[in-house]
């Protein structure tokens, strides 16, 4: 080969790599736009319903961190909510027993809970696969539960943990009434989760996690261990999980039991499975689109949404059997395909 | 020169059932060793309990210096004994690029990173391309592997093996599976392999054997009943009674 066309190797090598990069940075640009645009427009159309709106956020967070051990690590799971309420509590408790009042401290706390709830679970459901795993992770959900259920002095119990202050974020902005600050303190937290989490799934680390769904025995094979790198992934979710919890309990200044319940779970994962497993974007859309609908079904008529929710679930399961945006996702490179076809014709 | 993989009296029982019976092998760097046996010799378990994924009930595997017996299977392949798989066992979703950078990722400690995309990366994507070219796949670097051909496949099973550097290679027969067409890409690479490597390759197809092995050991029962040059496989008498008798006579007659 001579040194010219090794040179001009190099070149095209380069130009795909930017090719690529670009692609990446486009997707995540669109990706961060569409948060901001559908966040404006809910703030915009919904004013009087902000409190719906910060929860559809802090569910969002629960959902992507189910994505993450879910969808990109094929780990069964019904018990995602014990790392969510434990973000919520330990966020509620710093403030409402420990008098830590400042929201942004109050948040790491509850990520960091959430973090250590993720390992905790991480270690108990990880010796088993499938089945007796999920059936470990329903087990664990409800471990936590009945803690929280018991610790009545710290958490409230059953009549849920109260007496949460808050500081102004920032010492500027008051948590309002109206829940303006809430919102858009739960926007922000949405977004810098998002963009995190899109530069995690195609890292290296991302990367090796979705081989392990796909195939354990080859990870291995490549001299990496699975059971590390999953319980590394556990941490990461419980963090996204306990943030989530964290900002439900800085916007509602309650945490309820039920933040720490297998049906949160099961919803949950609920919404995951109609968004699309094994994207981002799949969750953020299942958990909108689960929330307001519900909201919207209960409110036209109180005794038959759950009949209305259950049909719509069934409805996708057999119509869209890869989510919502799965779907969507694999009709547009059909169409894409087509029409590159006739290009070419 | 001493051994880089040494295997002693190993011996493996499921129950009553001795599958794996004192078996010794002793490889240099540069061996080109095909280990060959009639169905149920225990040639499956024997790389079982060599890559790890079965414990053996006595016995000890070495790799260089070190005794890895006890080691886990990717502990194993950190040190430099990698394995192809008989059945390509790839990731559906991933592109060629993706799967060899993992490699050369996790060879040098990094396939733990949670930021950057090594597809950006020029000096993890040099080492990519290079051993795609090499193995003539650089032209489907960036397509998903469930959209390339399976001869295509087996040959990125060995550039992901290369991609971990290892010093012993256990190939599982490396050319099942692919129309008669393409085997000639596959012996290519095959004959093209590292010359410090030791390889050790598991085939039915006493042709590629014949072609690529300086040395044959023959498997049957779980012992090993031969260990020799190739030439001289086919004229020892237990062997041609355990297995290789109808190929022996159908050569000589031709």
């Amino acid at each position: 080969m001579s040194a010219d066309l090794k040179v001009n190797k190099a070149a095209d090598n380069a130009a795909k790599t930017e090719r690529l990069r670009a692609g990446f940075i486009q997707r995540d640009l669109i990706g961060f736009a569409v948060i901001v645009i559908v966040a404006a427009l809910g703030y915009v159309l919904f004013p009087d319903n902000l409190a719906l709106l910060t929860r559809i956020l802090a569910i969002a967070l629960l959902v992507l961190s189910l994505d993450l051990v879910t969808g990109y690590c094929g780990v069964a799971t019904l018990g995602q909510a014990a790392l969510y309420g434990s973000g919520a509590y330990a966020a509620g408790i710093l403030s409402a027993h420990y008098g830590v009042t400042d929201p942004l401290v109050m948040t790491l706390g509850g990520i960091l809970a959430g973090a250590v709830a993720g390992l905790l679970c991480s270690i108990v459901m990880l010796r088993a696969h499938g089945l007796p795993q999920l059936v470990l992770s329903i087990a664990l959900v409800y471990l936590f539960h009945e803690f929280a259920n018991k610790a009545s002095s710290w958490t409230g119990g059953s009549d849920g943990l109260s007496g949460i202050t808050l500081d102004p974020l920032f010492g500027i902005f008051e948590f309002d009434l109206f829940g303006h600050t809430a919102y858009f303190f739960g926007v922000a937290l949405l977004l810098l989760t998002f963009i995190l989490l899109r530069a995690l799934v195609r890292s290296p680390f991302g990367m090796l996690c979705r081989g392990i769904k796909e195939d354990p025995v080859r990870v291995r094979a490549l001299g990496a261990s699975p059971h590390r790198a999953l319980v590394k992934m556990y941490v990461i979710s419980g963090a996204v999980a306990g943030a989530g919890g964290a900002l439900s309990a800085v916007s509602t200044q309650v945490v309820a039991l039920d933040s720490l319940s297998f049906t949160q779970s099961a919803e949950a994962l609920v919404m995951l499975v109609l968004g699309g497993t094994g994207s981002l974007f799949g969750g953020l859309l299942g958990t909108v689109i689960f929330m307001l609908f519900e909201d919207f079904v209960s409110a036209a008529n109180p005794f038959h949404w759950l009949t209305m929710v259950g049909a719509l679930l069934i409805a996708v399961v057999l119509f869209a059997p890869k989510g919502l945006y799965g779907t969507m996702e694999s009709a547009y490179a059909r169409i894409r395909k087509r029409h590159d076809g006739e290009a070419r014709e | 020169m001493s051994a880089v993989f040494e295997v002693l009296n190993l011996k493996k029982a499921f129950g009553g059932l001795v599958v794996t019976n004192d078996v010794s092998l002793s490889m240099q760097p540069g061996d080109r060793v095909a280990l060959i046996g009639p169905n149920g010799a225990g040639k499956t378990t024997f790389v079982n309990l060599v890559t790890g994924a079965l414990r053996p009930s006595s016995g000890e595997v070495q790799l260089g210096n070190e005794t890895i017996t006890k080691t886990s299977p990717a502990g194993r392949v950190q040190r430099g004994l990698v394995r192809s798989f008989q059945v390509t066992r790839l990731f559906q979703d991933m592109t060629p690029a993706e799967h060899v950078g993992l490699a050369v990722l996790q060879r040098t400690g990094k396939s733990g990173r949670l930021a950057g995309n090594f597809l950006t990366r020029a000096d993890v994507m040099q080492e990519v391309i290079e051993l795609l070219e090499k193995l003539g796949l650089a032209s489907l670097a960036h397509r998903k592997v469930r959209e390339i051909a399976y001869g295509q496949q087996r040959l990125l099973e060995l550039a992901i093996a290369l991609a971990l550097k290892p010093r012993v290679l256990l190939l599982d027969e490396p050319a099942a599976g692919v129309p008669q067409s393409d085997t000639g890409r596959i012996e290519e690479a095959l004959a093209d392999l590292p010359p410090d490597l030791a390889v050790l390759m598991i085939e039915h197809d006493m042709d590629l054997v014949f072609r690529f092995a300086r040395r044959v050991v023959v498997l049957a029962a779980g012992t090993v009943i031969f260990d020799g040059l190739p030439s001289d496989v086919t004229k020892d008498a237990r062997v041609r009674e355990a297995y290789l008798g109808s190929y022996a006579n159908a050569s000589h007659h031709a």
